[in-house]
């Protein structure tokens, strides 16, 4: 029989991590990924059941000076209903309203997303191009790391065993700041991305490029940036960004593969695609 | 205006209607089958772990069988369990049972088969066709020609011709209630099955075959089916003698086989896949000469239901047109895929999507529209149909056409979305259209065959009761077939009653299958209606004209002196109705009901995203029974359309098995896919069935498919010669002609 533990506290949740045996326990908060897993994979014992859901600290969403601070079991839905969020950080209300259906969305949460690591995750693309950083609660304390660190390759994050995702962490925007946000999927709704993508580009005054980040998913084993094209996009004005330079560059960040969603060749096609549109159509 | 409630209605919303799972049972035994791995091979060995205690455990093997191993269909060339040589991957070997789920698990991994795989596996139409390895002999199960008039010689007359190869992928079905059957081996020596299914009597007729039991030893019921689209016609026949087996075995206790969804995708037959070869050859003035077709449908491993399949495949395939020189070649081979089955349509759909997006090539080459080459070559009364027999008055193929174009706005769409094209939109915008018809009930001398019959039952009370075999599976027969009677026999829709369907007391009135339990079956409950009023009129005296109260008082008053109020009524074919199998001449169905479909699609041009806008669906149905019932028979065929022609995609693991077996991978559209639906039924009275109507279930699967692709080639100006018509096709199709056009 396994055991079901549902703290109702942070501190009293980091405890009882700490005094569970690793690879045998299983933490779930939605459930909206692990139950279908369960159904799914290969049996796997599961001794003890780490419950996050009734914990209030990670429910709250803050808005500081600098940002928002969002607990990691805030479920999407409160996320695209967020007036903040749809205010400041449209991309996030966005990514969170195409993440599965209602039902999903009203149980799944940001920090469930981002800690099933898949490299479809829908609302991953958008805090990378926000340049997000997570708030990590361990035995020794919390520790701040950006969001693009998270992923360290197929379904692998820098969590250590111990740990917790405790909350995201989003900037504001600077002035002449424009995103872009479009998900491509299976179907028009409740659907696995083929190519997520979310883009934040940061002009100047005289239109020309100080800085761009992108978010892609589903075209590597980890949701990724596109650190050639930034590099290549800042500093240029929109004239002087040649299309043949973006394929170039979109093709050597990303490692799409063909699988049972899409093929690479469509993948890297339209990435690049959507990168130009992005370039031209931010808003 | 207001439509009778459905009459299993309330308790599927409410969540009283008990499908096969949810069935409470006393002592209940779970099952789980054991399969073969490879595409086909020998099982050399079949090992139970000797350390394990297997003594808690039903076992059942090819040696348990008593009757015989095949499974009761057109030919008995499919074991009922594996004994030796196999043809696929996913066949049933052997059989476990256990009251303890978890247990079940268990064992299933002390169980060792060992295999000698086929050496060369074959999962393409062609490469079966030209294999020197074979399933069976020359690898074709059946092998159909229709030929009118002289192909050959119209070939060297006609000035405009095109030739075609188009391609059709499997579907499935996609039941919301995956397949399952509950056995048990009653006190009374009956062996007693109840399940998910579409036709009892198939059922009942396989399981005679396999346990060697009488048929009076043998009960089949149907629980309340959630969907089945075909996808229960065949298979529930082993899925009922598994249990049955395992049941014969269990001492007396349930024994419930219920398969989860994957298992469900993997092993139940889905749609056929096809290949056309299509050349068609016009005048200069759009006017056919000939249709000259090679069509091939994927079978799979065991011929089950693939030569009716193919014939409907075929006679379908020439389309509502007239043409004096007719060849269509049809041919289902074997594979070493599962089999595969019936799914609405039912072979249709293939070949029309064929002739349809070549007719619209034959426009294109012609210059000329889609819809102007369609008016120009649709059948009229007194024509000769494609089979070679007279077309009667029932004809309306122009009359739908015109209103199809007059209610979609056609010509005004396609002026807008030229405009639309040449200005600097994300997206590209395209109009397509079919024209189409659909033949109800079983092709040929198949209803003669069947000699359905049913039963009304009147009681004292005054309540009726409809026997037949006839099942409702979410599409609404039941109340169709109460409203039919109820009318008939002029009394309220309360004091009809459609009987549970179990082969214990209701009559075999034939499968529910081919669009024709409303028509045919339909017709006959409306003639036992009437013989049941002529009997209360000629026994008890009841007057021309009656109220319900009346009507009561003449039952009871029968009843109490003695008399039965049973009446049946029993299929007699149309004097018209002559058919040769062999030639594929004459009158291949009693009635067809006439459409055309009108897709209007946009494209995104960065993403090749394909939206439909718009679809239009207008019919002549003869008559509509229950108008609500049609129009979501209608709508949910064509949101079935709408998936095979851009979603729905069958994918397959290295052994020729469903890959994409969940839902997360196996895509459906949603509502989010579907733009508005216009639904269109004219009603001319002159189909078979009650007051003329004509059965509906399957035409609508028809049109969707060569519609939307014939759009996306006007949006795109592509061709596109497969479907479902996915972004990652149209991609590489619309690089590559970019491609050409540089050089």
């Amino acid at each position: 029989m396994a055991e079901w533990l549902r703290p109702r506290h942070m501190n009293e949740a980091l405890q009882l991590l700490a005094e569970l045996p690793a690879e045998q326990y299983q933490i779930i908060s939605g459930g909206t990924d692990v139950m279908v897993a369960q159904q799914l994979s290969a049996p796997r014992d599961i001794a003890v059941w780490l419950d996050l859901s009734a914990i209030p600290e990670l429910k709250t969403v803050e808005v500081t000076t600098e940002g928002i601070r969002i607990g990691a079991g805030v479920t999407l839905s409160v996320l695209r209903r967020h007036p903040e969020v749809q205010k400041h950080w449209p991309m996030l209300a966005a990514s969170a309203a195409v993440t599965g259906a209602a039902p999903i969305q009203n149980r799944a949460t940001l920090g469930g997303n981002l800690c099933n690591a898949s490299p479809a995750a829908d609302n991953a693309p958008v805090l990378l191009a926000y340049a997000a950083r997570i708030e990590i609660a361990g035995p020794n304390g919390t520790r701040l790391l950006p969001y693009e660190q998270f992923h360290l390759g197929y379904r692998q994050t820098d969590l250590a065993t111990h740990e917790l995702l405790q909350a995201i962490h989003i900037p504001y925007l600077p002035a002449g700041s424009r995103v872009y946000y479009r998900k491509v999927g299976t179907r028009a709704a409740q659907a696995i991305a083929k190519v997520g993508i979310a883009a934040w580009i940061h002009f100047a005054e005289n239109q020309g490029i100080i800085a761009a980040r992108f978010g892609l998913s589903s075209v590597a084993a980890t949701p990724c940036v596109l650190p050639n094209v930034s590099e290549y996009l800042s500093g240029k004005r929109i004239s002087n960004i040649h299309e043949s330079m973006i394929r170039e560059k979109v093709s050597s960040d990303i490692k799409p593969v063909d699988d049972i969603r899409s093929t690479a060749g469509y993948r890297l096609e339209v990435a690049s695609r959507l990168v130009w549109e992005a370039i031209h159509c931010a808003q | 205006m207001i439509y009778p409630q459905r009459v299993d209605g309330l308790p599927k919303i409410t969540g009283k209607a008990l499908y096969v799972d949810d069935i409470p049972l006393n002592g209940v035994i779970h099952a789980s089958t054991i399969r073969s791995s490879c595409a086909g091979g020998v099982v050399e060995e079949l090992t139970f772990d000797p350390t394990f205690d297997w003594t808690p455990f039903v076992v059942v093997t090819a040696q348990d069988i008593p009757g015989l191993n095949a499974i009761k269909m057109l030919e008995n060339d499919q074991p009922v369990l594996v004994d030796r040589v196999f043809r696929h991957a996913g066949e049933p070997l052997a059989l476990l049972a256990h009251s303890d789920p978890c247990m079940l698990e268990t064992a299933l991994r002390h169980v060792h088969v060992r295999e000698t795989p086929l050496a060369h596996p074959i999962f393409d139409i062609d490469e079966a066709l030209g294999a020197e390895s074979t399933i069976i002999p020359g690898n074709v199960y059946t092998d159909y020609l229709l030929n009118k008039g002289d192909v050959e010689q119209a070939q060297k007359n006609a000035e405009c011709l095109i030739v075609e190869r188009l391609l059709t992928p499997s579907q499935e079905q996609l039941y919301i209630e995956p397949q399952g059957m509950i056995a048990v081996l009653q006190e009374d020596g009956v062996l007693r099955i109840e399940g998910s299914m579409q036709c009892p009597y198939y059922v009942l007729d396989a399981l005679e075959q396999c346990t060697g039991l009488d048929k009076n030893r043998l009960q089949v019921v149907q629980s309340t089916t959630g969907g089945a689209f075909g996808g229960k016609e065949d298979y529930p026949s082993m899925i009922a003698c598994h249990a049955a087996l395992l049941a014969l075995k269990a001492g007396g206790l349930p024994v419930k086989l219920i398969y989860e969804r994957g298992e469900d995708l993997r092993v139940t037959p889905k749609r056929h896949p096809s290949r056309s070869l299509v050349r068609l050859g016009a005048n200069s003035e759009g006017e056919l000469q000939f249709i000259d077709m090679d069509f091939a449908i994927d079978g799979g491993a065991y011929r089950t239901l693939s030569p009716v399949v193919l014939s409907r495949g075929v006679i379908h395939a020439p389309g509502p047109y007239r043409c004096a020189n007719i060849r269509v070649r049809g041919r289902a081979v074997a594979t070493n895929h599962p089999p595969f089955g019936a799914f609405r349509g039912f072979g249709a759909p293939q070949s029309i999507f064929a002739l349809e997006v070549a007719m619209d090539r034959l426009a294109a080459k012609l210059n000329m529209d889609p819809a102007e080459l369609r008016q120009k070559n649709l059948l009229h009364r007194g024509d000769v149909s494609p089979t070679g027999d007279l077309v009667g008055e029932d004809c309306f193929a122009q009359e739908i056409l015109d209103e199809a174009l007059r209610v979609s706005h056609y010509y005004e769409r396609q002026d807008a979305f030229r405009v639309w094209n040449a200005a600097p939109h994300d997206t590209l915008r395209g109009i397509g259209l079919a024209t189409f018809a659909h033949g109800a009930g079983f092709t040929g001398n198949g209803e003669l065959y069947l000699a359905s019959q049913v039963f009304l039952q009147a009681h004292a009370d005054g309540q009726v009761e409809i026997l037949c075999s006839n099942t409702e599976m979410g599409q609404g027969a039941a109340t169709t077939l109460v409203q039919i009677a109820a009318d008939a026999l002029k009394l309220p829709l309360e004091q009809v009653h459609l009987a549970q369907t179990d082969t214990a007391r209701v009559p075999n009135s034939g499968p529910t299958v081919a669009s024709r339990t409303c028509m045919v079956v339909g017709d006959l409950i409306e003639k036992a209606a009437q013989r049941l009023l002529q009997k209360l009129r000629d026994e008890g005296g009841l007057a021309q004209t009656f109220t319900p109260a009346e009507f009561n008082a003449v039952c009871l008053r029968m009843q109490e002196s003695g008399k039965d109020l049973l009446v049946s009524a029993s299929y007699q074919p149309p004097v018209d109705m002559l058919w040769d199998e062999k030639s594929f001449t004459g009158r291949a169905y009693a009635s067809y009901a006439w459409a055309a479909y009108i897709a209007e699609v946009e494209v995104d041009k960065l993403t090749l995203e394909t939206r439909v806008l718009n679809f239009t669906a207008a019919q002549e149905i003869g008559h509509a029974v229950h108008p609500q019932i049609v129009q979501g028979q209608i709508e949910g065929g064509v949101v079935q359309g709408i998936g095979y022609a851009l979603y729905e995609n069958v994918l397959w693991n290295p052994f020729g098995v469903m890959a994409n077996d969940r839902l997360t991978n196996y895509i459906i559209p949603t509502t989010a896919d579907i733009g508005p639906l216009q639904i269109v039924l004219m009603e001319k009275g002159l189909g078979a069935g009650p007051k003329g109507a004509k059965g509906v279930g399957e035409l609508p699967m028809d049109g969707p498919a060569p519609a939307i692709v014939n759009a996306i080639q006007q949006a795109l100006k592509i061709d596109v010669a497969q479907i479902p018509a996915m972004p990652e096709l149209l991609l590489d199709l619309s690089r590559a002609q970019r491609g050409s056009q540089c050089q």
